[in-house]
């Protein structure tokens, strides 16, 4: 079977750039491939600027087929796809932020990250001075008879990251809510440009503090593709290892943290536990509780001894002990569940629309899940399962994640069990001119995407790091819908979106 | 069976390892941190964190601070939802320039006396962020800063020491 772009892309020969297809294509085929983003394999994967540049990257969930468009906009400007396809819009918004890149005819043209606080315009592209005036921000109308709104944020009540929330309600029920982000915007896109690969590595293991395995494993995997050379076997293996304690650690967080604000402290003080127990591990095994700076291009920094093996082996004892009588807690807990059954439900076609990854897509239907789709080492050689559900709502994203713990500690020991000998670090070299190269991983809350272009001199030129909150965040407006504002902590938790890793 | 369950849970097993060396310095330490508060305060510590634009990692250790290992809430340090109600802002993050006016505007909701401590390297001067189109630099770029605590993250026992370092310094007046 053919990947659905086939039909609308020209003959060409592909680009010789890194594992995957890229094309260079023109305009008539960027407006067809909008057009046909709403078929039913076709997914946006992420869309991002660059100098006189726009590109798309796409998968067919048909045959699990990648590709990167690229597009030439000599005049600044080029067909939006917002227009067609929603996931788009706030993609697009971002990218004219940064680089000055007009989406023609997208239906929102407000600006995303671009609050009128940086002193300047399109710092990525032609950058131009302007004063800082922080113009309010025109949100989208609700009209109608009794309605009223509930400003939040940025800054939240309890220790989470900055976002404003616009809630309109008719009495307790939400009748809109509209997200403004970008408070969190450090501009590391900008800082990666020009920067060596080390510094680079740096800033994408800060790009959002709980995934910081996957950004840094996704940014590695990039260049290696870039530079198409392979990090040692152990270090692939020590790579898995990391990422799936780093999704263990986060998703005892999220289903205590859910539970809390079902008003249910048991739960949290025993995840709590767990999830502390996780980080202990860690720093005992890699130096770091969240394993930060370990991963790098070429391979990993730090090297597991059997002490670490130990360490490990006894905190997954330990979950295991333990974990199944929360699961039973969680299960049987009446109140709880009335809480968390029918609350927040997402579509599985909104969810398969917008290409919703990890535990909210997959508790709506969607089975994405990158180490299956792509198969990427060594998760092919591994036995895992990927639960999906149907249900959408709260409740089943919380056992989403529990069925994910389940799968993980068995992927914790099949990995420990089969860890190659060897060394852990290869130089990953320099390019002979400029190369691109893309990856696309599974952390805990879904499928990280990072492309890049290595110039010549072996620096960075762009790179760009899309967070799988990008097409959660909306979907999180549409399950709010009709749902009482006291329940707005609840569904949010169990999205447990990123704003860092969002707003970069 | 709930009963039951909720027995083996808490109760303590007989296999648990006695507290590490490290487990109890933390407890000694939030147990002084404590003390620390009620004698400058006269009451607990009621401690208000805001992200100036972290990447999140600070606030999952500061988080860590009420799980069942470090607990700094049995000493009377208490994480309160508004500034109004704080005697501390923990502030976390290179402050980016689209959370400086946030970040002005709670302290100026903060009663005095009042402190602030920025947590981790970003904290201080922007960390690997500085310098950057977006980035106004460390909190104190904002707003005045008492105490700064390294690390990044820095982990819930840096963050305690630190807290307590502040607090040591008796003398030290709060801003009115
Ligand atoms: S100090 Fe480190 S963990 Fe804290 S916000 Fe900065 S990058 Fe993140």
């Amino acid at each position: 079977m053919a990947a659905f772009w086939q039909d609308i892309l020209k003959d060409r020969e592909a680009e010789p750039h890194g594992g995957w297809q890229h094309h260079a294509i023109d305009e008539s085929e960027w407006t067809e491939t909008a057009e046909a983003l709403d078929g039913e394999t076709a997914v946006l994967l992420g869309l991002w600027g660059d100098r006189g540049t726009i590109r798309m990257a796409l998968l067919d969930e048909a045959t699990n087929d990648v590709v990167v468009l690229a597009l030439a906009c000599p005049d600044g400007t080029y067909p939006s796809i917002g227009k067609h396809h929603a996931p788009a819009q706030r993609l697009e918004r971002a990218a004219r932020d940064l680089f000055g890149l007009t989406p023609r005819d997208c239906p929102d043209p407000r600006p995303w990250f671009d609050h009128g606080r940086w002193d300047l315009r399109h710092p990525l592209g032609e950058a131009a001075a302007e004063p800082a005036d922080g113009a309010a921000y025109e949100f989208l109308a609700a009209e109608g008879e009794g309605l009223h709104q509930i400003p939040v944020g940025p800054v939240h009540a309890g220790i989470i990251e900055p976002g404003h929330f616009r809630f309109t309600a008719n009495g307790e029920t939400v009748v809109r809510l509209e997200e403004r982000l970008g408070y969190t915007h450090k501009g590391i896109e900008g800082l990666m440009a020009g920067a060596s690969l080390d510094r680079a590595a740096s800033l994408a293991a800060r790009t959002s503090g709980d995934s910081t395995v996957a950004y840094s494993l996704a940014f590695a995997r990039a260049v290696e593709d870039a530079l198409r050379v392979e990090a040692p076997p152990r270090a692939v293996w020590l790579r898995a290892l990391m990422a799936e304690i780093e999704r263990l650690a986060n998703h005892l967080g999220d289903i205590g943290a859910i539970c809390n604000d079902a008003a249910f402290a048991l739960m949290l003080a025993h995840c709590g536990v767990l999830r502390e127990r996780v980080l202990r591990a860690s720093e005992a095994a890699f130096g770091h509780r969240l394993m930060r700076d370990r991963i790098v291009p070429g391979g990993v920094t730090t090297d597991l001894d059997d002490e670490g093996i130990d360490t490990i082996g006894l905190m997954l004892g330990e979950i295991r002990r333990r974990f199944p009588a929360l699961v039973e807690l969680y299960d049987n807990t009446a109140s709880l569940q009335d809480r968390t059954v029918t609350t927040g439900s997402l579509s599985p076609a909104l969810a398969r629309r917008f290409g919703a990854g990890g535990f909210v897509g997959r508790a709506s239907g969607r089975a994405f899940d990158a180490r299956r789709a792509c198969a990427y080492a060594p998760y092919d050689t591994l036995s895992f399962e990927v639960p999906v559900l149907m249900a959408g709502d709260v409740d089943a994203r919380v056992w989403i994640r529990i069925r994910e713990v389940e799968q993980t500690l068995s992927l914790v020991e099949q990995i420990l069990d089969r860890m190659p000998a060897g060394p852990i670090l290869a130089e990953p070299g320099k390019p002979s001119g400029p190369r691109e190269g893309m990856a696309l991983v599974e952390g805990f809350r879904g499928d990280v995407l990072a492309w890049l272009r290595i110039d010549e001199d072996g620096h960075v030129g762009r790179c760009h790091l899309r967070d799988p909150s990008w097409f959660q965040w909306p979907l999180l407006e549409a399950v709010i819908e009709g749902n009482i504002v006291a329940d707005f902590p609840l569904c949010n938790k169990s999205f447990n979106c990123s704003y860092s890793g969002h707003d970069l | 069976m709930r009963k039951l369950l909720f027995e083996s849970l808490i109760k303590p097993t007989l296999t648990e390892a006695p507290p590490s060396p490290a487990d109890a310095a933390v407890e000694e330490l939030a147990k002084t941190l404590g003390k620390q508060a009620r004698r400058s305060l006269g009451r607990s510590l009621s401690i208000r964190e805001v992200d100036a634009g972290s990447c999140n990692g600070c606030e999952l250790e500061i988080h860590a601070l009420n799980n069942a290992f470090y607990d700094v809430e049995r000493f009377g340090i208490r994480f309160v939802a508004s500034p109004r109600h704080a005697d501390m802002l923990l502030v976390t993050g290179p402050v980016t320039k689209n959370m400086a006016e946030a970040l002005k505007r709670t302290y100026d909701a903060t009663p005095g006396p009042k402190w602030v401590v920025a947590v981790g390297d970003c904290g201080l001067d922007g960390g690997c962020f500085a310098g950057s189109y977006a980035v106004a630099g460390g909190v104190s770029a904002v707003i005045p800063v008492d105490l700064h605590i390294p690390g990044c993250p820095p982990s819930p026992s840096d963050i305690l020491a630190g807290l307590l370092a502040l607090l040591d310094e008796t003398n030290r007046p709060a801003r009115s």
